[in-house]
């Protein structure tokens, strides 16, 4: 049955399910975290780089690839961006050792 | 790697991205949250390298923007993270669109067929204008917030019918390129102009108050780009990842507009009070207040048993937050009760004064969200307003005041209010503030940073 499928309806049947995925975790997510939550998602949405990637690809190269590549570049500063700032911003937000303010 | 494969890796990518983001819903979780989203994007990456030849140049390409983001992440201000957030939201939509334009150019080498199907090109439109609206739209946020550009509104007549025109003309070229036979590069190309222009005119006249709503709205953008272009290439990477971050942003953009009491589109058609509410009104009256010096304030809070600090936007511009830091300490010691407390829109995205406080490393079980604090007001010492404004005003409680509704710090209940500020202006709703007014009041007037040192100084 599933191969008679459009994949189109596949495709909607994850983006659907993966909105209530994020809208139930992200309810839970303490407001005092809000600005790492930004920088964290920011950090998930250089998820584009997959497609950049595939767009850079291909062996024969013509301008579409060298466009994929400056894609991929853009992504990376994001993926490397994103992903360090927030463990940067994270670490504040341990526990303080008591010491003498206690 | 076989098709399988690569999906059931994709799917591995996902659940770490879920944990990540349920990590967050705990300071403690929270870094353990990050290393699972970095564990995340490395198999994504990793398996989508399968896929590709060119790896010479796309481990090149990604060696370059590693070194790039890395020297922005280690250098950045923790009070510029507004503006880092909107730049590296651009950057998405910018790589969204390059994605789009080289899937037109060669749909084969993504897997689709030579000509486009009808279903591709809707996606690919999709993908393309909110690619380009992210990418116009945080441009300009990022300038707005790093003050390259003024924050207040840009409006000019007929704004709303300009834009609602270069909609319709958008999505008529989108539809030329939809039922176009070949692909039409002259409706695409239109199509992704009108989408860059409309980016910048929508944020032009949202000012600079409103700016936690802008840029959850851009975050949530970004999202949804990704997404688009995951339909586009049939990737449920790209659906996956994309829908999370798009609600999540989506929710932000929510809560930030409830915490202004303020409709969404409101917020996004832009310029407070613009729309028929008269702002400060001036009744003609001169009111009285009473300004203190820095010395004064110390010798009250001193003497005080509990002390409540309010941050606002003002703080981060003065960046004295190890100043306030060193002032909460203080207090501490000779046995005042100091907590700070914080509105969900203070500052210029969501939980812009929490990290700035936790920058100065003052402990999160002292910092406070409105809800838990607003009630311990009324038996507060004193509070410490600095540089807040609109998020501490009485006529929030009083019927038609533009403000009416919003949810605010009931700071006016405690016994004493300081309130530091550069001086009488009133705040981004042009609203005049009773709560400088009242008797229990004192002004101190000055940079919020130069104060609070000089009140170390003086405990």
């Amino acid at each position: 049955m599933i191969g008679d499928i459009d994949p189109l309806i596949i495709n909607l049947t994850i983006f659907v399910l993966a909105i209530f995925v994020g809208y139930h975790v992200v309810w839970n997510v303490t407001p005092a975290l809000h600005t790492p939550l930004m920088s964290v998602t920011n950090a998930i949405s250089s998820i584009i780089i997959v497609g950049a990637m595939l767009a850079a690809g291909p062996a024969e190269t013509d301008w579409g690839v060298w466009l994929g590549a400056v894609a991929v570049t853009l992504a990376a500063v994001n993926v490397f961006g994103g992903f360090l700032v927030s463990q940067r911003m994270l670490e504040m937000f341990k526990k303080k050792d008591k010491k003498g303010s206690a | 790697m076989s098709a399988n494969m690569v999906a059931l890796a994709y799917l591995v990518a996902s659940v770490f991205f879920i944990l990540a983001l349920k990590g967050l819903s705990s300071p403690e979780s929270a870094r353990r949250g990050n290393v699972f989203g970095m564990l995340g994007m490395l198999i994504a990456v990793a398996t989508t390298m399968t896929l590709t030849d060119n790896w010479m140049l796309i481990i090149g390409c990604i060696a370059i923007g590693a070194v790039i983001g890395t020297i922005i992440a280690k250098r950045v201000q923790m009070t510029a993270m507004p503006e880092l957030v909107a730049f590296m939201h651009s950057l998405v939509g910018l790589a969204a669109v390059f994605i789009a334009i080289a899937a037109v150019n060669n749909p084969v080498s993504f897997g689709l067929p030579a000509v486009l199907p009808a279903g591709s090109k809707l996606e690919l439109f999709l993908g393309t204008f909110i690619g380009a609206m992210t990418w116009s739209g945080s441009v300009i946020a990022f300038l707005k917030l790093s003050g390259r550009m003024s924050g207040t509104p840009i409006i000019f007549t007929g704004q709303h019918m300009f834009n609602l025109l270069l909609a319709i003309l958008m999505i008529g070229f989108g539809l030329w390129f939809f039922f176009s036979e070949t692909t039409n590069w002259t409706a695409f190309i239109a199509m992704t102009a009108i989408a860059f222009l409309l980016g910048f005119l929508i944020i032009i006249p949202i000012g600079g108050a409103d700016m936690p709503v802008v840029i959850s709205m851009l975050n949530s953008y970004s999202g949804w780009a990704a997404a688009g272009i995951g339909f586009s290439l049939g990737n449920p990477m790209l659906i996956i990842a994309g829908s999370l971050v798009g609600s999540s942003g989506a929710i932000l953009s929510y809560i930030m507009c409830k915490a202004m009491n303020r409709p969404f589109l409101s917020v996004i058609l832009g310029g407070f009070g613009s729309d028929g509410g008269t702002a400060a009104v001036d009744d003609g009256t001169q009111k009285t207040y009473r300004s203190g010096s820095a010395e004064d304030a110390a010798f009250l809070m001193g003497n005080a048993d509990s002390v409540i600090i309010i941050p606002g936007y003002g703080l981060a511009v003065a960046r004295a937050q190890h100043a306030v830091k060193e002032l909460a300490e203080m207090l501490h010691e000779k046995g005042v009760n100091v907590r700070f407390a914080i509105h969900p829109v203070a500052g210029r995205m969501p939980g812009h004064m929490n990290v700035l406080l936790a920058e100065a490393e003052i402990p999160y079980e002292q910092v406070l969200e409105m809800e838990e604090i607003n009630s311990d007001f009324s038996n507060t010492d004193v509070v410490l307003v600095l540089g807040a404004n609109d998020v501490v005003n009485p006529a929030a409680n009083v019927p038609g005041s533009p403000i009416y509704g919003m949810p605010i710090l009931e700071a006016h209940k405690a016994r004493t209010v300081m309130v530091v500020k550069r001086s009488m202006g009133v705040g981004y709703a042009g609203l005049d503030n009773d709560l400088f007014y009242m008797d229990k009041t004192m002004m101190i007037f000055g940079d919020a940073k130069k104060v609070v040192e000089n009140m170390v100084k003086a405990i």
